[in-house]
């Protein structure tokens, strides 16, 4: 079999239009997203929590959730092993020889979601206040947010016929009330989780870590970490004990869309291909036409 | 040699067949169980493993497979092969069923089947919600799209048969429908190119998504470019398999000499993809994670060699005369190409410890029922419509 140089490289210049497209853009680095200007968040401090999970009972009522008796031989109790389908906020256990924290997890509202990026038809959104927000209508229950969402919140009711993503909404439910706060905030008897502006968390995280830099771990996690969270955590222990084991500060969708919107800018590239792949077909097909099938059979 | 296309004739069931039509029926019954009692019981998914065997091997590895008709339509259309046109119909019938089993796959595999209108109607009545940064919605429009351009690439040969009808409706209309498709085919073949370029890219694109928890040795710019190229050699692969197991079951003439061609051509194209796949992690500077002896660089190695021991084969000119030796050759690509995925999409893929993933048996068996539909369909189709090329040559001793 021989391919004659005419065809090979006619056909290479077309099919070279994808490979081009698909690597140069890397380069061509996409912009960073910054905190919205109405960004609320949360502020949680270990050295302040005592584990009560208070903040876990509150938020199972304030979101109608099930209490979880499916831990094998904690049928009595509701006692989740971690996030799922019944469960928005945990507090979870780091033990180690004399070191000790508790660590409250739930979505941590990013600054540039990987959720948001994901989702095809845009069930997740990043709405008011920053908060990340699930639309049950709009939701196929594909869980491509399962597979991007680095810090793993949000779950699938896998035993449910009609499932649904169950994540923290911040109690979006509540807005409109006069002092509105997500429940697992309000209710914390130690304040060691309190909602707010980003500003003011923010603010009062930096004055705690410059006040006492002997009590914590030299980092606000959530300040720069995966392009920021509106989430900010204050620790005694390293923070990769607590499971947050990311610290770059490169958003995750930061390299998928920038080879995307490389691809797919304006729409140029595959319309392009297109036209392309049209001309070489109505050359090859005329030329058949004038004298018969080309090519050393 | 007759290089026209011809119906097989004869019966459909066999005794071959009917073991395949049983292993497909258990299919659809645990397919119907898994909408009676939901993704947590009939698959081993889990929060963690939110994706599995369906998405890795039906879905992201199926359409691959089904890239036969893609990797058929360059050669021919674009290069101006013609003289590969006897293997482009069959090649479109194992691409247009594939694609279609993958879209099957999709429809088993979400938890609301029944909102998936939404994706084509950008979830009506909202139409400006489309996520266009989601590599998951290109993926999505563009396999929808490639299932009818495949169906329409194939509906000739449907149409063949039935412009001869006694049935005389049904004759006017392929008659009729035959030359429109036969007026537009251009731009449905030009179609045919560049969705398949599109998508498979994007499915490429779509586990970088995981970010940091994907593994350095996968997580690189260059996977939809990978994902291309390979999805174009494990098409010619299956154009050989194909070739050469219709040729043996149905006593067709085998085009070993163009079959021995196109595995030059997928040769070639495995070079392209291991040098690409070197570069790639010379440039990110992690070249050293192929030597940590741990899980990963394992299955790297192994995917390596895979890809390596037919490229290797392929370049053999004389010994790839041989249908068997290009038939083992053309297995190890398939396999390659379905161990990257499988470790682009499960392997690689780091949800923590606390978490594992095994497809349960129901699981694995309605992928087995699927494959098993598949290859039904295919003896069905090409029985009774002219799709492969060639008369029944006298019985070979094999």
């Amino acid at each position: 079999m021989a391919f004659d140089r005419r065809s090979l490289l006619k056909g290479m210049a077309t099919a070279s239009a994808a490979a081009v497209a698909s690597a140069s853009p890397v380069k061509a680095a996409r912009e960073r997203k910054v905190v919205p200007e109405d960004a609320r968040g949360m502020l949680y401090d270990t050295t302040l929590c005592i584990g009560c999970k208070a903040c876990v009972r509150a938020c199972k009522e304030a979101n109608d959730l099930p209490a979880d008796t499916r831990t094998p031989g904690m049928e009595i109790f509701d006692a989740p092993t971690d996030l799922n389908d019944y469960t928005k906020n945990i507090i979870k256990l780091y033990s180690e020889g004399d070191r000790r924290s508790y660590v409250k997890r739930q979505c941590m509202q990013c600054v540039d979601p990987a959720c948001v990026g994901a989702c095809m038809i845009g069930a997740f959104r990043k709405e008011k206040f920053g908060i990340i927000t699930w639309d049950r209508d709009r939701c196929i229950g594909c869980r491509y947010c399962q597979m991007a969402c680095p810090f793993g919140i949000p779950k699938f009711e896998w035993s449910s016929l009609n499932p649904d993503i169950v994540k923290c909404e911040y109690c979006r439910q509540r807005e409109g009330d006069k002092k509105w706060e997500p429940a697992c905030c309000e209710v914390c008897p130690r304040e060691a989780v309190i909602a707010g502006t980003y500003e003011e968390l923010l603010a009062e995280a930096k004055r705690r870590l410059a006040e006492h830099p002997d009590r914590y771990e030299p980092k606000i996690y959530g300040e720069k970490d995966l392009g920021g969270t509106q989430v900010l955590y204050l620790s005694h222990v390293p923070f990769e004990k607590l499971g947050f084991k990311f610290d770059s500060e490169e958003p995750v969708p930061e390299m998928q869309q920038t080879i995307q919107h490389g691809i797919y800018q304006g729409f140029i590239a595959p319309a392009a291909l297109y036209a392309g792949l049209g001309v070489v077909l109505w050359r090859n097909r005329r030329k058949d036409g004038a004298e018969g099938e080309e090519g050393e059979a | 040699m007759s290089d026209r296309a011809e119906a097989v004739g004869g019966p459909i069931l066999t005794k071959a067949t009917r073991w395949i039509l049983w292993i497909g029926i258990v299919g659809i019954a645990l397919i119907l169980w898994r909408f009676g009692v939901g993704l947590g019981r009939s698959t081993g998914l889990n929060d963690g493993y939110a994706w599995g065997l369906w998405i890795s091997f039906d879905v992201v590895t199926g359409t691959a497979l089904g890239c036969g008709g893609f990797a058929m339509a360059l050669l021919v259309y674009i290069f101006n092969k013609g003289k590969y046109h006897p293997l482009v119909r069959p090649a479109i019938l194992t691409s247009a069923l594939g694609y279609s089993m993958a879209g099957l796959a999709i429809a088993i595999d979400v938890g609301r089947p029944w909102h998936v209108w939404r994706i084509p109607l950008g979830g009506f009545p909202d139409m400006g919600k489309y996520n266009w940064n989601s590599a998951l919605l290109e993926v999505a429009l563009c396999v929808m799209a490639y299932i009818i351009v495949l169906w329409i690439e194939l509906s000739p040969a449907f149409f063949e048969k039935w412009k001869d009808s006694p049935k005389e409706g049904l004759a006017n209309f392929s008659r009729k429908a035959y030359g429109i498709v036969n007026k537009s085919l251009i731009w449905i073949i030009a179609l045919g190119v560049l969705l398949p370029t599109m998508h498979q890219s994007s499915l490429g694109a779509l586990m970088l998504l995981s970010g940091p928890r994907l593994h350095n040795l996968w997580n690189s710019p260059f996977a939809p470019l990978l994902f291309l190229i390979s999805c174009i050699a494990m098409g010619y692969a299956v154009v050989v398999m194909e070739s050469a197991l219709a040729s043996r079951f149905f006593n067709r003439p085998s085009h070993t000499s163009m079959l021995a061609s196109i595995g030059k051509v997928a040769a070639y194209i495995i070079w392209g993809y291991l040098v690409l796949r070197l570069v790639d992690l010379v440039l990110r500077g992690r070249l050293g994670l192929m030597f940590q002896f741990n899980v990963y660089s394992l299955m790297f190695w192994i995917e390596i060699i895979c890809f390596a021991v037919p490229a290797v084969m392929l370049m053999n000119a004389k010994k790839r005369q041989d249908l068997g030796y290009l038939f083992r050759a053309a297995m190890m690509l398939v396999l390659a190409g379905t161990l990257y995925r499988f470790d682009t999409y499960l392997v690689a893929f780091m949800p923590g410890e606390n978490f594992s993933y095994f497809p349960t048996v129901p699981e694995i068996f309605v992928t087995i029922g699927i494959v098993a539909i598949e290859i039904m369909l295919y003896v069905a189709l090409v029985t009774i419509f002219p799709i492969l090329a060639g008369r029944p040559t006298t019985a070979e001793a094999h």
